[in-house]
């Protein structure tokens, strides 16, 4: 204690010294305090401008729900679109047709996605995966518009109908680099050791793929294919001239079909009040959908996580 | 024995299949576009006329209506998403206030395409043509202001996420030693942290351009669909996807229709060459 104070009084009579010497040490203190201001200026604008960004997510899910919630009854989602001027009618079409092409995009995508991601994790150092991932970057970046236009060039116009299945054709190649993504992350994640122990047992490196290492990384997928559902989900633009839209139920996959987004779409853009009401009651319902998908995805890669 | 061969060449095949399938869009893309390309040539890019009924095909006013919204939106964007990846990546790495803004960006990014359109169009359109008639402008509400507003709420998440991973690449050593020094937080954002990442972050950015380009979707709906050269910033335009959007089903002679895949194949090739390009640059400062 002694040598502490002896310590104090020795500083404050260095500072005193200083003070009355030259004026330095002062200027050196309005130095530090402006760095201060600074720093505490430039934490408050970030602050300011983050939550700022966030504003319109809870602007958009207040007038959604706030618009979109007494659209919502059972009539809603269980009858057909009634044609202008007649009140009520319900979204069935839509939502039957929005599920059908996610299940068909989803059977064309998961298959070659996952062989890919297999592919991608277990050649990771050869030429061709680095091409296949590079491909795949640049896939995930296509506008999804264009998707819609190749879909239209590859089904809609050689069978000269516009059809469910062309709209499923172009959300599946939207699909494919999530889930790809999604498998190879997973994959890479597997030991080594799991993987020669089965081999050392006789297994064939084919049967270990697929009854040992698949199995065990099988989390990361389901959460690469319900993060790819989530995305395609919403998607308007590649349905425009694909699927194209359908006031009827319609469960045959070459006809047109009906999907939420394109509903929104179509009913937003039109001028009838009750039209309006329910779009906003499909947004609402896409919304909770995709969020949802969003949310189960983060459960699933939460609670089964591939740990060794 | 033999069943490991054929599922090597299985696997082997899968891949050349995607290859192949990238390959297969952007050769019909450039097939179906040839007959417009032949025949319109540079014309195409450079005549400011759209009028099919007349047989006319210029595309300029959508080259300039895509490049000033999309800029307009990543001008806009750019001080909120880089705000948003210090925020999380130096501020708050955890806690309370960290996880709303997190899960905030993650859900606004989950949102559909053409419900912020929707949105845009009935709450955004009215308060701009507000702002319009304070300023003495034709009150459209529509227009290319109004689309890059949506946009750049839009692709926030998207930048501020490569951002943030981008800053995460820093080493801590680094700002450590800025630390020791006496160095306060903003000094070391300002002193090591941004130049370290300056080139990732601008990589981000362009992403972010690139991802604005082709956004189809909310950008059809508030920017007033006109096929002229925009004359203000306030103006209604037309961009490259919305045109598509808008007339792709209505194209029924092969000129109007290929020019409009044309423009699609523009499309693929700025956002193939945007995204080779930063994801490269982005690779090379997480290896150094």
């Amino acid at each position: 204690m002694g040598y502490q104070k002896d310590v104090k009084s020795l500083m404050e009579k260095e500072i005193n010294k200083n003070l009355e010497n030259n004026q330095s040490f002062i200027v050196n203190d309005k130095h530090i305090f402006f760095r201060k201001i600074y720093n505490i200026l430039f934490k408050t604008s970030i602050i300011l401008f983050s939550i700022i960004s966030i504003i319109p997510l809870f602007l958009i899910l207040f007038y959604v729900l706030q618009k979109g919630i007494t659209a919502i009854d059972w009539d809603f989602f269980v009858k057909l679109p009634k044609p202008v001027g007649v009140e009520g009618g319900g979204i069935s079409n839509a939502i039957i047709g929005t599920f059908l092409i996610i299940l068909m995009s989803s059977l064309m995508s998961v298959p070659l996605g996952v062989g890919t991601g297999i592919f991608l994790s277990e050649y990771q150092n050869s030429k061709l995966a680095y091409v296949v991932r590079l491909f795949v970057e640049v896939l995930q970046g296509v506008p999804s518009i264009v998707m819609g236009i190749i879909a239209y060039l590859w089904v809609v116009r050689p069978m000269g109908i516009f059809s469910g299945f062309s709209g499923a054709i172009a959300l599946g190649m939207m699909m494919l680099p999530v889930i790809i993504k999604n498998t190879e992350e997973t994959l890479k994640l597997i030991p080594h050791s799991l993987k020669e122990a089965s081999m050392s047992l006789g297994v064939p490196y084919y049967k270990t793929i697929l009854k040992v290492v698949l199995p065990s990384s099988i989390s990361g997928i389901v959460t690469g294919v319900l993060i790819g559902i989530a995305r395609i989900a919403g998607e308007t633009a590649p349905l425009l001239f694909t699927a194209f839209g359908n006031p009827f139920m319609n469960l045959n996959i070459f006809k047109p079909m009906n999907s939420l987004s394109l509903l929104i779409f179509n009913y937003a853009t039109s001028p009838y009040q009750d039209w309006h009401r329910i779009a906003w009651g499909a947004s609402l319902f896409l919304i909770v959908f995709v969020l949802f998908t969003n949310l189960v995805a983060n459960g699933v890669a939460k609670k089964w996580k591939v740990e060794f | 024995m033999k069943s490991d061969t054929v599922f090597k060449y299985v696997l082997h095949l899968i891949a050349v299949i995607i290859l192949a399938l990238l390959s297969l869009i952007f050769i019909t893309l450039f097939v179906n576009s040839l007959p417009s390309i032949k025949s319109l040539g540079l014309k195409f890019f450079i005549s400011t006329r759209w009028n099919p009924v007349k047989g006319e095909f210029g595309a300029l006013p959508f080259l300039v209506g895509t490049l000033i919204t999309s800029f307009l939106a990543l001008i806009i964007s750019t001080p909120f998403s880089l705000s948003i990846a210090v925020f999380l990546s130096e501020y708050f790495k955890r806690g309370a206030l960290s996880s709303v803004i997190r899960s905030g960006v993650e859900l606004l990014s989950g949102i559909p395409s053409v419900i912020y359109g929707f949105w845009g169009l009935f709450v955004l359109v009215p308060v701009i043509r507000n702002l319009e008639l304070k300023l003495h402008v034709p009150p459209y509400g529509v227009g290319i202001f109004t689309a890059s507003l949506l946009l750049a709420i839009m692709i926030i998440p998207y930048s501020a996420s490569i951002i943030r991973e981008v800053m995460k690449l820093v080493p801590a050593d680094l700002k450590e030693a800025a630390y020791s020094l006496g160095a306060t937080r903003f000094e070391v954002l300002k002193g090591v942290v941004i130049p370290y990442s300056k080139s990732g972050i601008t990589a981000g950015l362009i992403l972010a351009l690139g991802r604005a380009l082709g956004e189809t979707m909310a950008v059809t709906m508030v920017i007033g669909n006109a096929n002229v050269l925009p004359t203000s910033i306030f103006a209604p335009s037309n961009t490259m996807a919305s045109i598509i959007a808008n007339e792709f089903s209505e194209a029924v002679d092969s000129i109007y229709l290929s020019s409009l895949v044309e423009l699609g194949l523009l499309l693929i090739v700025v956002s193939a060459a945007i995204n080779i390009i930063s994801r490269w640059v982005i690779k090379r400062t997480s290896k150094v």
